[in-house]
Parts: C-alpha cells; structure tokens; sequence
C-alpha cells in the first residue's frame, strides 16, 4: 500500500531539489516549518514525534533540508513529513504538509468489523502486523 | 433625487388617511445608518409612472412598521426607531428605470440568531407589492453586535482541515452518479471506487433522500462500508456526505444520529429544508462533531435574474450566520450559472473574516464577520481534470472541488477518474507553489502529469474540448468609479 497522506502522495516521491522549493513557499508565506515523524502513519495519528521545534524566523531553506537530512539519518526507516504552520488570526493552524520520506515496507492497515445491533457495523482501521513479526 | 426630505411630523403626520411613504419617515436622506444598524441594498424597479423615492420609501415601510394607511397606534411606540429608513437611492448603472435603494433597519426589530426572523421581516412581505414591477434584495450589512447573535458554522474551514487531517490543496469530491436509480449496494460501489481511487468525499445528491430504489438505511450502511474500506486501503481520512434531508425535523434527527452512529465524519442537507431547519442541524452538527454540507437545492429559482429575487451574495451570507460547513457558491467554468467577478464576492462572504466593499464583485458594503468561522465553498457541476489550473486560480484552494461526472465518467473505470484529478490537482499545487505561472502553463504541467499517469491522460484527451461558454445572467451593474446620486 502507498499511504497516501499529506499534498503530493499521488505524484512519484518528491527529489530533495523540489522539497527545498516547497520549504521555500512555507518560508515566502512567513509559515514555521515543522519536521515530523512517526512509525505510526494511523489515519487518526494526529501527533507524530516532533523533530525539534517548528522552525520561526528561517530565511532560507538550506537549513530546514540540513535537519531533514539528519532526521532521515536517525528516523529513515519512518515516515517523516513536513509541514507549514500558519499562526496568523483566523488560521492558527497547518496550512500545508507532505510527506518526505517513506519505510522501506510501507504501512499496511485491515479493516476489523464488529456487528452491533440491526445491520450496523461498528468499524476499526488497524494496522496489519509486518510479516516478520507474525512468526 | 437624495436631496429631499418631506418628512411630516407631529400632529399632522398622525391624522387619519393614506399619506405618501416618503412623507411617512421611510424616506430619509440625511440619515447616517448607525454601526449598530442591519442594512439592505434593494434593486427597486417601480411601476411606470411611480416615483423612485416613493417606491423605495415603500420598500423600507413595508418591510418595517408601515401598513397602507396611517394608524393612531404607532404613537404608542417609539415609532421613529422602529421605522426602517430609506436614506439613498441611485439609479442602476446601465439599467434604465431600475434603482439601487438602500435601506438601514434598527437593530431591535431583529429576534437576536434567527434567520427566520430576519428574513420574514426583509423580505416577508414587500415583494409582491403592487407599484413596484419587480424587487431584488442585492445585499445585505450586518453589524457585528448582531453576527456575535449566530452560531456560525458548525466546524468550519480550519478545524474540518485539522479533522481530515488535509492540508494546503482543495478537496476532491463527486456526486455520485446516475443520482437516481441505484440500489444502496450499488451505489456503495461508487464511493469505494471513487475514494480507494483518491478523491476525500464523495456526495448524495440533493433528491436522495429516501426512495423505493434504496431507502435511507440501506445506502447509510453500504456507504459507510465503502467509506472506511477506502480509509484502511489509503491510510488517509475518507468521507461522504449522507443526505439527511426528510420530510420531517423528527426524520433528520432520526437520519443524522444514525449517519453518527456509524462513524461518518459529515451530513448533509439542502436549501429547500428552509432556515429554521438548517439551524437546527447546524446546531445539531456543533454538538456532535459533525461537518455539515448543504447543497443549495432551488435557489436558482430566486437568486438566477437580476431583476427580481434575492441574491445568491445575500443567501451565502445568511448560511455563514446560520452555520453550515459547506456551500455550493459555483465553477464560474462549469456547467451552471457563474459570472467570474460574482462569483468571487460569495467565496469572498464565505471565506474571509472581513469583506471590504467590493462594487465590482457585487459586494455593496464593508462585512466584519467577528471571528465566525469560514465555510468552505463547493465548486460542482460540469468541471473536470482538464480544468485544474483555472479552477486553482479561480477558486483557491480552500474549496471542495467536485467531479462527478469527470471522475464516474472516466472510460477506465471510476478509481482511475479520481486518480486523474488527483495527479492533476498535486501537480497543479506543486507547480504552484513552486512559483511557476501556472494559469498559463497550466496544460503543460497537466500534459506532463500525464506522461506517467495513464488515467490522466485519458481524462485530457476524452474532456479536451469540453467548455461551457455561455452569457451569465447575473452579472454585478457598476461603474468603476463611485456612483453619482441624482
């Protein structure tokens, strides 16, 4: 499965040139950065593991994709995303975020169906096990 | 035509008879409206023969204090304050014998949060009157001390994001098609397909409700299959909004409790239910974590000629106040009706917390709308992939855009129509972002989408030529510089 979270998971993996453009409009906009990861890509994940502090006050973009570059280091086998948070009034909030960085086994999720009263189904997504911790 | 005011006072304005409105204090040129007054702009086309004053004058009598004749009773009030005042009235530019009356109303003859009673006093009573050819309300003022009176919506632009978890791009959707006919298995079918593909909603369309063909339990359950099926093979949140329209308040409640029951992150319903209704569920939507989408459902009948109705500025104002998360406000390049700069005042009412006046956008006055949340407009019908970089630059980004026949119409199946609006929308959002001049090399970027995303390319190539270039009916009448009083 490809999860498909964040703005651009329908295109092939964005090559670090386009994700420093991307940086560079959070950074125009006047929005902090945030570098985030996780080995828990749950839909209704909202609190990924926050690599440092969103980065204020950054001019150029070189410094966003230096931190990404060693959070990849530590976390590559994660799923690390980017995000630009907008703390104008009437926002105060993520105003765009995509994801940079994929496992090498993506996520897998399987649907558990609980069947309560009449025809209703009381749904969980859950994550499938990775095949080697089966055994 | 502003300069005079005949105003009869004392004794004399209280003697028994029929006397001019104008004459009555409906007319009052030297009014300056009060920040805390409701103002309404009207396009008044009087009868032949009947002067322009006076049938403004009518306007504000009629939708305030005034019956036909004089009554003694009004000396029992503070009848002044009550009357509606009529202080400008202009010609319409390039229409002849039309008039932009305005009119500024007291902020006491407004229950406090009802639309109902807003819009029975507006426009109760004063449309079929018989001097006036025909009547418009064009727009309308709200003084903050009477929007802080609303809910506003029920989760609004910013919070709906956070709760998809869906960020800096429009959504994608599609009504689910033929709208009518399909079993609720079948039609679950549909939304599996269309979101596995990689559209975020999916939609009933405003008369399925709850037919012979598939009553409304039926496509509930199915449809929430479909829903979280697409959800664990994305890893992203998917939803579709339930139509909970009914005949009665008793069966959408019935609908909307059971739509929550199971998990669905969104309802809907339509115009047609009336105001009262829709502030119910939108109350109803605040208290149970819901998205509420309404589909303007007849308001053409209303809001489409310029000459008489109201318009669709003054309907998207009075949903802000009422509380829905979504509205449908047009493609400007679809298949329905859509003048580009009209356009744009209603996504302006619907997405900013403040409008400045705005002549040529049909925004009348300034708007604070006081920290109410924004509701996120929804552009459908007739727009498709091939359209992308006009619709980004047309609508934004904070806007549901919504392909049903362009995704369940694609020659390669459903889930392949929304990967094609996909890849075409992140490509256009990337480009953007960029800082590319994507309206003009918007299918260029698309064409190179396309080369690898196959279902892309097919959408291009079967929709290439398809363009609705048709005259709006209702356009904004302006003069670029500020209008002249006669």
């Amino acid at each position: 499965m490809k999860l498909t979270q964040g703005c651009f998971s329908f295109l092939p993996d964005l090559t670090d040139d386009q994700i420093t453009k991307q940086v560079q409009y959070c950074l125009t906009k006047g929005w902090a950065v945030n570098i985030e990861f996780t080995d828990d890509p749950h839909p209704r994940n909202t609190y990924w593991e926050m690599w440092g502090l969103p980065m204020f006050d950054l001019q150029d973009a070189a410094g966003v994709m230096m931190e990404l570059a060693e959070c990849r280091r530590v976390y590559g086998d994660r799923y690390i995303r980017i995000s630009g948070f907008d703390s104008s009034h009437g926002w105060e909030s993520v105003r765009i975020s995509f994801l940079v960085n994929r496992p090498p086994k993506e996520a897998e999720f399987e649907l558990v169906r609980q069947e309560v009263g009449g025809r209703a189904i009381r749904y969980t997504t859950m994550r499938k096990p990775a095949p080697h911790a089966a055994q | 035509m502003n300069a005079h005011a005949g105003t009869v006072r004392g004794k004399e304005r209280y003697r028994s008879g029929v006397m001019e409105y104008k004459r009555m204090g409906y007319w009052e040129p030297d009014y300056t409206p009060k920040d805390t007054d409701v103002i309404a702009l009207f396009r008044v086309t009087p009868q032949e023969g009947v002067d322009p004053i006076e049938a403004s004058a009518a306007v504000a009598g009629e939708s305030s204090t005034a019956t036909w004749t004089v009554v003694w009773t009004d000396r029992l009030t503070a009848a002044e304050k009550y009357r509606a005042k009529c202080y400008r009235v202009d010609p319409v530019p390039g229409s002849h014998g039309s008039y932009f009356a305005y009119i500024a109303y007291d902020l006491d003859l407004f229950e406090p949060g009802s639309i109902a009673n807003l819009s029975a006093s507006i426009i109760g009573n004063v449309f079929g009157f018989k001097p006036l050819k025909a009547l418009r309300l064009e727009d309308m003022r709200f003084p903050v001390a009477y929007v802080k009176t609303f809910q506003g919506p029920a989760t609004g632009i910013v919070v709906e994001r956070e709760r998809l978890d869906k960020f800096g791009r429009p959504l994608l959707g599609a009504t689910v098609k033929p709208k009518l006919g399909l079993s609720g298995r079948n039609y679950g079918r549909v939304v599996y397909e269309a979101l596995k593909g990689g559209l975020d909603f999916t939609k009933d369309d405003e008369n399925i409700n709850s037919q012979p063909f598939m009553h409304w339990r039926d496509r509930f359950l199915y449809c929430m299959e479909a829903v979280n099926r697409a959800q664990a093979a994305s890893g992203e949140v998917k939803g579709t909004y339930l139509n909970i329209t009914a005949g009665t308040m008793e069966d959408m409640y019935e609908r909307a409790e059971f739509a929550k029951e199971l998990g669905s992150c969104i309802v809907m319903i339509d115009l047609v239910i009336g105001y009262t209704a829709i502030q119910s569920m939108a109350k109803w939507a605040r208290r149970n974590d819901m998205i509420l989408h309404l589909h303007r459902a007849g308001h053409s009948t209303y809001t489409r000629q310029k000459s008489h109705g109201v318009s669709f500025r003054v309907i998207a104002k009075w949903m802000r106040l009422a509380g829905v998360d979504h509205i449908h406000a047009g493609t400007v390049v679809g298949k329905l009706e859509g003048d580009p700069n009209t356009t744009r005042g209603y996504y302006d009412v619907c997405r900013e917390d403040f409008n400045p006046t705005k002549l040529e956008h049909g925004l009348f006055f300034d708007q604070f709308w006081a920290s109410l949340n924004k509701v996120m407009p929804v552009a459908s019908g007739g727009i498709h992939a091939g359209q992308m970089h006009q619709l980004l630059d047309l609508l934004g980004e904070d806007v549901v855009l919504q392909f049903g026949g362009g995704t369940i119409g694609h020659p390669m199946g459903i889930a392949a129509g929304a990967i094609a609006n996909r890849v075409a929308l992140e490509a256009m959002i990337l480009a953007r972002n960029e800082g590319r001049d994507y309206i003009h090399e918007g299918p260029e970027i698309l064409a190179r989408a396309a080369e690898t995303c196959t279902p892309l390319k097919a959408a291009l190539e079967v929709w290439k030529d398809v363009t609705f270039n048709y005259q709006s009916t209702d356009t904004p009448d302006f003069v670029p510089t500020a209008l002249e009083t006669v």
